[in-house]
């Protein structure tokens, strides 16, 4: 083994984060060229697919509307089923978005940025599905207004006590402050289209959209300060929002939902399965638009190993939960968790832990971590189990206190139309993304090249 | 193009090869007295303020101060309307219950100061700002993919486009443009 082989293979190495001999322009040129080529017959393809199954939302939302909620599976004792599942789900989607961008950033992870654009948007749209389902579960969708402090003519001011308004702040503050994080990390991206743009009209709207970017040194200086200080205030949102959604299950009484363990286990879960979602869409992205120098086997690898952490944290949380169900004495609460693993839900409980617990074991094996196929597989895998987790969960309802209330949860056809059309919005959100706006921050990606550095090869 | 006497020199524009020939120019125009100069660069580099003479960014003020008015006003509304304007009795909890009310006071702190700082960083770089004098050049537009300029703004008090001119020449500027427009 030779001197230079033996310092790659050492401690503290760290191999280039973006290969293939980059340099600034040849950033510029790959990135800006994916959102100005005419689009592709696979992204027309892609569209349609995905815009049909958007069109299955609209169908069912305005059944939904028209019919009202009766037209769900729900009853009691199951008075919340897919709707609130989906919605746990997708907003726990939405959480790698800031964690990349936001908590990687303070850490001075510099490996982040060939994925934070991508993440960051991939919440918004997460965010938006996820707002989607206690929006149309009201029933009565137009007096949705009702959960903001509105002054209003019947005098009525919103429970501030309550989790699920909790929720509302913190869902809607959420996507504002990601939203804002997304958009001002944006600005110089959309100054190069703009510079680079040849027609007169994309001149125009990229004109309009990046604000007259100038790259001064007097304009990144309050840029960058801004942009620490939104890193530094989203990072306890990180943690705060999924803590809240969370609430809305532990403030209750419920046997299975009572419990202190919620907040951190929903954190891990939600951090687990928006890596998870990254994954799945940066292998495909990666592939079809030839951005292997860019995202490379190290960033996925790094994930991976995320997502082992935050697996076994869920894990953990798992076992934790029987554990205390155990130890509290308590038989309402004992019976709650026997029943989840042998109870009329077992098949859901069993597919969350071998999904959840099992298959991110697989990332151990370095030559399994750095295997595209075992990634992308075990990352649909993870999110199925994710999930299921949150399913069973809801379920717990199914069983209370009473024997004689006690009920089997089945979903209709609409709710499943509904679940399966918010994929739809999903994956039309996310495909005019990577069409129109630069996937990877440009900006960023230039400032962590070997060249960026003023004291790189000068004589400064 | 308009006729010469209506257009106004804007500024000198001159391009460096690296983030280091930035730097360095950087330092030589501030130890040369100019102020309204600036450094346009496609990604922020490391060290620019301080060659540049600039103080630290006052956008932490703004979000801070933004922050505290936020998780105030968040605390007030929340107070007046669940003891003043709309008293409920809820689950026999005393009306000013504050220990709830402190998701949504965390919530809107972090709310206004995002704002604050968004909003104020726009403010201090005059943002949006659709018009400026450097659009004018051509080769301007590199600065956003591979090129490092320095800019000396006519407003400077020391400014002379000559001058200028021969200064940032002297300094190891390249493709030096006088800016010139309507």
């Amino acid at each position: 083994m030779s001197v230079s082989e033996k310092i790659e293979n050492g401690p503290g190495f760290e191999p280039p984060l973006i290969t293939g001999g980059q340099t600034f322009a040849s950033v510029s040129r790959k990135i800006s060229e994916i959102t100005e080529r005419k689009t592709t017959i696979t992204w027309l393809l892609a569209f349609g697919a995905a815009v049909s199954v958007l069109l299955l939302l609209f169908g069912s939302v305005g059944y939904l509307f028209w019919e009202g909620t009766g037209i769900w599976g729900l009853n009691v004792p199951v008075a919340w089923g897919f709707d609130i599942v989906n919605f746990v789900f997708w907003v726990g989607i939405g959480h790698a978005g800031t964690l990349i961008s936001a908590v990687l950033f303070l850490f001075r992870q510099r490996w982040r940025t060939s994925i934070n654009r991508f993440a960051e948007s991939m919440t918004l749209f997460a965010v938006i599905c996820a707002l989607l389902f206690p929006s149309i579960h009201v029933g009565r969708a137009w007096l949705l207004y009702w959960v903001f402090p509105i002054p209003n003519q019947m005098g009525m001011w919103p429970n501030f006590r309550s989790p699920l308004l909790w929720d509302v702040f913190a869902v809607s503050i959420y996507f504002t402050c990601s939203l804002m994080f997304w958009y001002v990390g944006l600005i110089p991206d959309l100054a190069t289209l703009r510079d680079r743009a040849v027609t007169r009209v994309r001149r125009i709207v990229l004109g309009i959209l990046s604000f007259g970017w100038r790259g001064g040194n007097r304009q990144w200086k309050n840029y960058e300060l801004a942009y620490l200080i939104l890193a530094g205030i989203s990072t306890p949102l990180v943690l705060s929002v999924h803590s809240v959604v969370s609430t809305d299950f532990a403030t209750s009484i419920i046997p299975g939902w009572h419990t202190t363990i919620f907040p951190p286990y929903f954190v891990a879960g939600a951090i687990f399965s928006g890596f998870a979602m990254v994954m799945t869409l940066a292998v495909i992205a990666r592939r079809l638009l030839h951005l292997e120098d860019f995202i490379t086997l190290g960033h996925l690898e790094k994930m991976n190993k995320i997502m082992l952490v935050t697996g076994m944290m869920v894990g953990y949380a798992y076992g934790c939960e029987f554990f205390i169900a155990w130890y509290s004495g308590n038989i309402y609460e004992s019976f709650a968790f026997v029943n989840r693993a042998f109870g009329p839900y077992a098949w859901a409980y069993w597919i969350m832990v071998s999904c959840n617990v099992l298959v991110p074991q697989v990332f151990w094996i370095k030559k399994w971590r750095t295997s595209i196929l075992v990634m992308f597989v075990a990352s649909i895998l993870i999110n199925v189990g994710m999930w299921f987790e949150r399913f069973v969960i809801v379920m717990s309802l199914a069983r209370d206190y009473l024997p004689s209330s006690w009920d089997y949860y089945k979903p209709t056809i609409w709710d499943i139309a509904t679940f399966v059309g918010s994929f739809g919005l999903f994956f039309t959100l996310f495909l005019l993304f990577a069409q129109f706006v630069p996937m990877i921050a440009m900006s960023e990606v230039k400032a962590v090249l070997p060249a960026a550095d003023p004291h790189h090869g000068g004589k400064h | 193009m308009a006729t010469v006497s209506t257009e106004r020199v804007y500024s000198v524009l001159a391009e460096f090869g690296s983030p280091a020939e930035l730097l360095c120019a950087a330092e030589k125009v501030r130890d040369a007295g100019y102020q309204k100069f600036d450094c346009h660069s496609p990604f922020p580099i490391h060290g620019m303020d301080a060659a540049m003479g600039l103080k630290r960014s006052k956008v932490g003020y703004i979000a801070g101060i933004c922050g505290l008015c936020g998780g105030a006003f968040a605390m007030w509304l929340q107070w007046w309307t669940s003891t003043v304007d709309y008293p409920i009795v809820i689950s026999g909890k005393p009306l000013f219950s504050f220990p709830a009310y402190i998701i949504v006071t965390f919530g809107l702190t972090i709310l206004f100061a995002a704002l604050g700082a968004v909003i104020g960083m726009l403010h201090l770089n005059r943002l949006p700002q659709w018009f400026h004098g450097l659009f004018y050049s051509e080769s301007f537009k590199r600065f956003s993919d591979d090129a490092f300029f320095v800019s000396i703004d006519a407003d400077d008090p020391r400014f002379d486009a000559d001058r200028v001119r021969v200064f940032l020449e002297s300094i190891g500027g390249r493709n030096i443009e006088v800016i010139r427009g309507a």
